[in-house]
């Protein structure tokens, strides 16, 4: 297809980018031990948890910032970022009428789902906004079966035990730069935990949202499922325009006990920067989980926004038929540069892994998928399929591919599968002379090309995501 | 019908068509033949609108109006159809719900009402029937896995949904064995009507026999060189192509 069509049609504003007038109480940008002090303070965290952060703090200190990635951006002065800000608000709500009206209006913009409508389709709501949770919903209704669902701040005042058993047991502290420094300083997040036995009666969904200007946003979620329990969490971002750089690095823990499922789906459109790459955020993310014998880990991601995304949802399969799954599509358009894929760790027997993989370049934008699977001795019989897809549009743009395989196990089944197409002149034009426009082409195409991962995702989900890749691939067609 | 006067069109820098001149009134079926490298494909892409040709000099008109400045689509919509001579595959895309966007993306553009899913799968049927199509086929990718017949089986049952005023087959008869060959030339047959019209483009006599042109043209280094009935697809299968192209370095 000719570039020119392409560009017209690649290059688009960004929907979402306002900035809301919000006053902010923020600490001055830089990071020390005092600001860590400071952010526990603020939390009204106990004791152990501040020692917590201040030993993450002393061993990312230790750590390098990793270069192995396929990513290319300026360096980040991680003294040049404000690591806690909070919207001046009244300390607790007991509905959205008793929120700043402001930050209604711009949810409503977002068209987050908190108003009552949403609430009828049955999806409780844990927004986040900049580091603060300021609404929940259903929480009684989940309260009645046993699951907790709140901000990970107040589980740590509330539910003390449970958080001090598993944060941090499946991301240590040491895990990597990213992690550690999301130790130290992580302000807010999500605390999810379904007690034995229980189906969780909704999906759960949280939307991030960055807004003040230079505030680096740190989420800290974890998700516990106990035995036999169900849970199915949706996550979902977007971001308003700006001119500089915002670090993200989010880390999510997820704990699938005996027979447990988790399934856990990501809608991610942060600001991508603008046609030249400049402003857009910059996503470092540890996505992980750790499942126990006959529990099953299901990590789907639509990853169309970021300037730079870095990020590797996992599964460590450590018990005996467990399973894990990962499905997965990333869009890289304009100077976008993603460096994404997954990890599956098979240490219990039995144990079986799904990759699949579809990555679409358009423009100048760099799609890198990066796998490992790995095969313990011990692991018997364990098998994995992989299939990692790219799409390209346009001559600019590129999609490489680093499968990573390990096999120390003689009776494991591993099978890697990978293509790459273009979306060719001779296929938009076949869809022009059936009457079909050559941006309903494109549509098409992608969506076609992504099935396999859409009919993963909870439904009202597959159809935000797909008219999310439509957004992001939207412009009038030259 | 559709009327082309004097077209020429290049790709890149090389000319291809040089003066074309065809004529094609409602209900007539023109075969257009011509040895390797005569322009002929170029010409069924250039009235389909291809943008990768660059038309020079010359005007098509389509009942009447120039649709040299028409989007592809907008062609589509007023009953151009061309059936191709490598359909494309798209994967994850079905057939039914290529061919429903295809219909409706028509009737809203002829100000007609959209058909729903339910409305569209009774229309679709009967057309599905007469085609002799597999309905496991409304299913599948478009095109994906297809084997050369039912690729060009496929493009035949698109004309008979999307009914077009005129069709353009190019060398749809290309690669088909026998049984595939008549089974798109029945859904030709069955398609040509008073008002319908067909231009064939095709390299070999044979598709002929089981579809009877009004005319016949030679098309040879971007221009036609000789017209005629059907009896002049006759005199080109036993003699070849050889004897014309004599005829015309010996006028040079």
């Amino acid at each position: 297809m000719s570039t020119e069509i392409l560009e017209s049609y690649t290059q688009r504003e960004y929907e979402w980018g306002f900035v809301s007038d919000i006053e902010e109480d923020a600490l001055p940008p830089g990071l020390n031990e005092e600001v860590i002090k400071a952010i526990s303070k603020k939390k009204e965290e106990p004791e152990w948890m501040c020692e917590w952060r201040l030993n993450a703090y002393k061993k990312w200190q230790e750590l390098q910032e990793p270069t192995w990635h396929n990513v290319h951006y300026p360096k980040v002065d991680f003294q040049d970022i404000v690591y806690y800000s909070a919207p001046k608000q009244k300390p607790k709500l007991n509905s959205l009428d008793e929120a700043d009206p402001e930050l209604v209006r711009t949810f409503e913009k977002l068209g987050i789902p908190i108003e009552e409508q949403k609430a009828l389709a049955g999806v409780a709501v844990d927004a986040v906004f900049d580091s603060v949770s300021v609404a929940t919903t259903f929480k009684e209704k989940l309260h009645e079966v046993g699951v907790i669902f709140c901000p990970i701040s107040e589980a740590i005042r509330d539910y003390p035990e449970l958080v001090k058993k598993y944060i941090g047991s499946v991301v240590p502290v040491t895990d990597n730069f990213y992690a550690s420094l999301n130790s130290a300083v992580f302000t807010d997040g999500t605390f999810v935990y379904i007690p034995k036995g229980v189906r969780c009666p909704m999906e759960l969904s949280t939307y991030f949202r960055i807004n003040a200007a230079k505030t680096g946003q740190f989420e800290r979620t974890l998700i516990v499922a106990d035995e036999d329990s169900y849970v199915s969490y949706l996550e979902g971002c977007t971001a308003p325009m700006r001119d500089e750089n915002q670090l993200h690095a989010a880390v999510v823990e997820l704990v699938a006990m005996k027979g447990a499922t988790i399934k856990y789906s990501t809608v991610q459109n942060w600001y991508p920067g603008d046609k030249d790459g400049k402003g857009g955020i910059y996503n470092f993310v540890t996505k992980r989980g750790k499942c126990d014998d006959n529990a099953k880990i299901t990590w789907t991601q639509v990853e169309t926004g970021s300037a730079i995304t870095w990020k590797y949802p996992s599964v460590i399969l450590k018990g005996d038929n467990s399973i894990g799954e990962f499905y997965s599509v990333a869009l890289t358009s304009g100077k976008q540069q993603a460096d994404t894929g997954t990890k599956m760790i098979h240490i219990g027997k039995n144990t079986r892994s799904t990759i699949v993989s579809k990555g679409i370049s358009a423009i100048n934008g760099q799609n890198t998928y990066r796998g490992q699977v790995k095969v313990n001795a011990g692991a018997d019989n364990a098998r994995n399929y992989s299939q990692c897809d790219s799409m390209l549009m346009g001559d600019r743009c590129g999609a490489h591919t680093f499968p990573y395989i390990d096999v120390k196990n003689k009776s494991a089944t591993v099978e890697h599968e990978a293509s790459t197409s273009k979306i060719g002149e001779d296929q938009i034009f076949y869809f022009r002379q059936r009457g079909i426009s050559a941006e309903d082409a494109v549509n098409m195409i992608v969506s076609g090309f992504c099935k396999e991962v859409f009919k993963e995702l909870p439904m009202e989900f597959a159809v935000e995501a797909q008219k999310l890749l439509a957004v992001s691939l939207e412009g009038s067609v030259g | 019908m559709l009327e082309i006067k004097n077209l020429h069109a290049k790709i890149e820098d090389k000319p291809i068509l040089k003066g074309i001149n065809l004529t094609v009134k409602p209900g007539e079926i023109h075969a257009i033949m011509g040895p390797n490298g005569s322009g002929k494909s170029t010409l069924s892409q250039v009235i389909a609108g291809r943008d990768s040709y660059e038309v020079t000099e010359g005007d098509i008109l389509f009942n009447g109006e120039s649709i040299l400045e028409m989007e592809p689509e907008e062609r589509a919509w007023v009953g151009l159809f061309m059936a191709f001579q490598y359909p494309v595959e798209i994967p994850g895309v079905s057939n039914a719900y290529f061919l429903r966007t295809a219909l409706n993306a028509k009737r809203k553009n002829l100000g007609l009402p959209e058909l729903d899913a339910m409305e569209f799968m009774k229309y679709i049927k009967e057309k599905m029937t007469s085609i002799g199509l597999d309905p496991s086929m409304l299913s599948r990718a478009v095109n994906e896995g297809f084997s050369g017949g039912e690729k060009k089986r496929n493009e035949i049952f698109q004309m008979a949904v999307l009914e077009p005023k005129i069709g353009i087959l190019d060398e749809t008869d290309s690669g088909l064995d026998i049984d595939a060959l008549k089974i798109v030339s029945e859904g030709v047959n069955m398609l040509k009507n008073s008002e319908r019209s067909f231009v064939l483009v095709t390299h070999y006599q044979r598709i002929l026999n089981y579809i009877t042109p009004d005319y016949v043209h030679v098309l040879m280094n971007g221009k036609i060189v000789k017209s005629g009935g059907k009896e002049l697809a006759l005199q080109l299968e036993q003699e070849g192509y050889a004897p014309i192209e004599k005829a015309l370095m010996a006028t040079v």
